[in-house]
């Protein structure tokens, strides 16, 4: 009930736009314009969020302080922030990409969970020594998501399935094989020995292929979160600044003109969802060999993405397609995730920060529509006043 | 390989294989057939599964205070149509994109109901049987289709109402038109948006039922993992039926019988991997739908928002 009343009142108040006639507004009153509508409704996602706590006997107050301790305040929670912050990057880099050509590829949690899964048969079978083993580990994770995502390639470009439906059904399915695979150990299992008292559950992976962590100001961190950065500045480059961005982006502005122009919209677009695909199994193969005990701790277990895909995608969405606007939402979102573990000991319960988290994506969406639809308004105003 | 026949014969014959099938089957008929309206209209609404989650916890704390089922049936409508209502205002009024919005509202109402459920933790039960007479004797079929719990009935209404709706009424003539092509259903004096926004209540309304179905019918008590991905199942049989009610209504048939072999193998006995079952269903809708989504022809302006003088 809460969330209607938010885009209600927003979208009620987005109806009658300016004057009649008024013409572009200066620069200074649209910047004002962004901000109004970005804290308003910002503002009303977490005032919404903190009624829910209230209303379910909860306050506040403590809540939003474990928040801060979890993610920021107390020792060492900033580098586990930081460590969730990078796959969440990179999961949302792969999403930009494929958004950009038009393309709606909302299957990252299976994308990413078969990319673990090949790091870890690929790492073992291979098992070379340690730091080629780790680049062999890395590059498998990047393979199966490329692997996944390439499956809705296939049946969009030559069968015609929309690749919405086909990335989503293959998330169910993606759990299910590593679920599968962990119940063999031909396949993924580990063998009884190293299995302790658990059922369905990998090797650990060896220690030279692990990726080295990083110790900064008392916070450890692994490496992937350099890596995340890095790629997230190539990526807005070549999408910014190549000619194989410029026509991703053509692709997905107008089919048609990108078509005209020699754009294969085959080879484009399999391109992208194939890049998407391999971003997120490479943030798989990367939770995988950085560790972290909320990661399974370098073995793979079933349910081992725990929602870290659907989470990039949504950071993705929130950062509107920018590769380096992805950074500090990605932060935002890490810091509720690690957060949450400190919820439960107010008394209310940790799930609270999902809701959080929805909220706020959808508060975030509601500015660039309102903006949109005003500015549509102004310039129909506008030519219908000269003619 | 006679095993895996004689198997398959026995699953054939089950009387439990066709009431489980009829279950799985009303669901995803509940679901499919507002998604089918909301798709005519030109929305190819994802949040269906939000919806349908919405629509089983709102009943379910519905029938907690009141312990009625009518209300509950109530309740899972408003459920569906709240979650309706955000889907339709923002990419139908605010011409936000409308998977982002979609999957955000599923993300939002799985936290929410799970949030929710913890707290309140409603408790409910299967409605009372009603076996229809004379045709609930029927062999194998009878009990499937005409003794079960009593809302499994609202969907024999539903079916030929909502075809009524689309292809005898003016609404759903302009329902069909604004899907197909924008711009002329437009110039001639038909809103657009606002008939999209109402298909978009009307699929709400539809899978809000549905999940009241999943309390009331099928599954008994809520908890987050109820819907578990069927709404998108609704959604493929949409596709999979090319946009037609009946070939949607088939659709349904089809991957509720991939769903309930699952349960018959376990049921009977035989050792199949769990694994390799749970994800059947979603299998068999895939390769059905690379089969025939490139035999139908969706609506036109299927998934493209209509601002007006843009496109």
């Amino acid at each position: 009930m809460t969330e209607i009343a938010d885009s209600n009142v927003v979208a009620g108040s987005g109806q009658p736009a300016g004057g009649p006639a008024s013409t572009a507004p200066a620069r200074g009153a649209r910047v004002a314009e962004w901000v109004m509508w970005y804290g308003l409704s910002v503002f009303a996602a977490l005032v919404l969020s903190a009624v829910l706590v209230e209303a379910t006997g909860g306050s506040w107050r403590p809540v939003l302080s474990a928040l801060i301790d979890g993610s920021l305040r107390a020792p060492g929670r900033w580098g586990e922030t930081l460590g969730t912050a990078a796959p969440l990057l990179l999961v949302a880099l792969g999403t930009v990409i494929s958004a950009k050509a038009g393309l709606v590829n909302i299957g990252q949690e299976g994308q990413l969970l078969i990319g673990a899964a090949m790091a870890t048969y690929l790492g073992f079978v291979i098992g070379g020594p340690g730091p080629l083993n780790m680049l062999v580990v890395l590059l498998a994770g990047a393979l199966g998501g490329a692997l996944w995502a390439g499956i809705a390639g296939v049946l969009k470009y030559w069968r015609g399935v929309p690749e919405v439906l086909s990335t989503l059904l293959l998330v169910t399915i993606a759990g299910q094989a590593v679920a599968f695979g962990l119940r063999y150990d031909w396949l993924l299992l580990a063998p009884e020995a190293n299995r302790g008292n658990r059922n369905q559950v990998s090797d650990q992976i060896p220690d030279g292929s692990r990726l080295p962590r990083h110790t900064l100001f008392g916070n450890e961190f692994p490496v992937t979160v350099f890596i995340a950065v890095a790629l997230a500045v190539l990526v807005a480059w070549a999408l910014a600044r190549t000619v194989w961005g410029f026509r991703l982006r053509m692709l997905g502005r107008n089919p048609r003109a990108a078509q005209r122009a020699g754009v294969s919209q085959t080879k484009y677009g399999s391109a992208a969802l194939l890049i998407g695909g391999a971003f997120a199994g490479f943030a798989g193969a990367a939770m995988l060999a950085g560790g972290g005990f909320a990661f399974g701790n370098y073995r793979l277990v079933p349910g081992f993405s725990t929602n870290i895909g659907w989470t990039g995608l949504l950071v993705a969405l929130v950062a509107r397609e920018k590769a380096l606007a992805a950074i500090p939402v990605a932060f935002v979102f890490a810091a509720l995730r690690t957060g949450s573990g400190f919820v439960g000991s107010t008394g209310v319960e940790g799930r609270i920060t999902d809701v959080i988290q929805g909220l706020l994506v959808l508060a975030l969406l509601i500015p660039p529509a309102v903006i949109f639809i005003r500015d549509r308004r102004r310039a129909r105003a506008a030519t219908t006043a000269r003619t | 390989m006679l095993d895996l026949f004689r198997a398959i014969g026995e699953i054939f014959t089950a009387e439990s294989t066709y009431i489980n099938g009829a279950l799985f089957a009303g669901l995803l008929i509940f679901a499919a057939t507002g998604e089918w309206v909301a798709e005519r209209a030109g929305t190819l609404n994802i949040s269906v599964e939000g919806m349908l989650l919405a629509g089983a916890f709102t009943s379910a704390v519905a029938y907690d205070q009141t312990s009625s089922v009518a209300l509950g049936l109530l309740a899972g409508v408003v459920g569906g149509m709240i979650v309706a209502g955000v889907q339709a205002e923002m990419s139908h009024r605010l011409a936000a994109d409308q998977f982002v919005v979609g999957l955000t509202l599923n993300i939002l109402v799985f936290g929410l109901t799970g949030f929710l459920d913890r707290e309140i933790a409603p408790a409910t039960k299967i409605a009372s049987t009603f076996d229809v007479p004379l045709l609930s004797d029927l062999p194998l079929i009878g009990q499937a289709l005409f003794g079960q719990p009593w809302p499994f009935y609202l969907l024999y209404p539903l079916l030929p109402f909502s075809w009524w709706l689309m292809y005898r009424t003016r609404w759903g003539l302009e329902v069909r038109a604004v899907g197909e092509d924008p711009q002329p259903a437009d110039v001639s004096g038909i809103k657009v948006n606002l008939r999209r926004r109402q298909s978009i209540y009307y699929a709400g309304m539809t899978s809000g039922l549905g999940g009241a179905f999943l309390i009331f019918v099928q599954v008994g008590r809520f908890e987050d993992s109820i819907v578990g991905g069927r709404g998108f199942i609704a959604i493929a049989a949409v596709i999979f039926g090319g946009w037609t009610l009946w070939g949607t209504v088939g659709g349904c048939v089809v991957f509720a019988g991939a769903l309930s072999f699952r349960l018959s193998v376990q049921g009977l006995g035989y050792q199949l991997n769990s694994e390799m079952l749970q994800s059947l269903p979603f299998v068999v809708t895939l390769v059905g739908m690379a089969i025939f989504a490139h035999r139908v022809r969706p609506p036109g302006a299927l998934a493209r928002p209509f601002v007006r003088g843009l496109t």
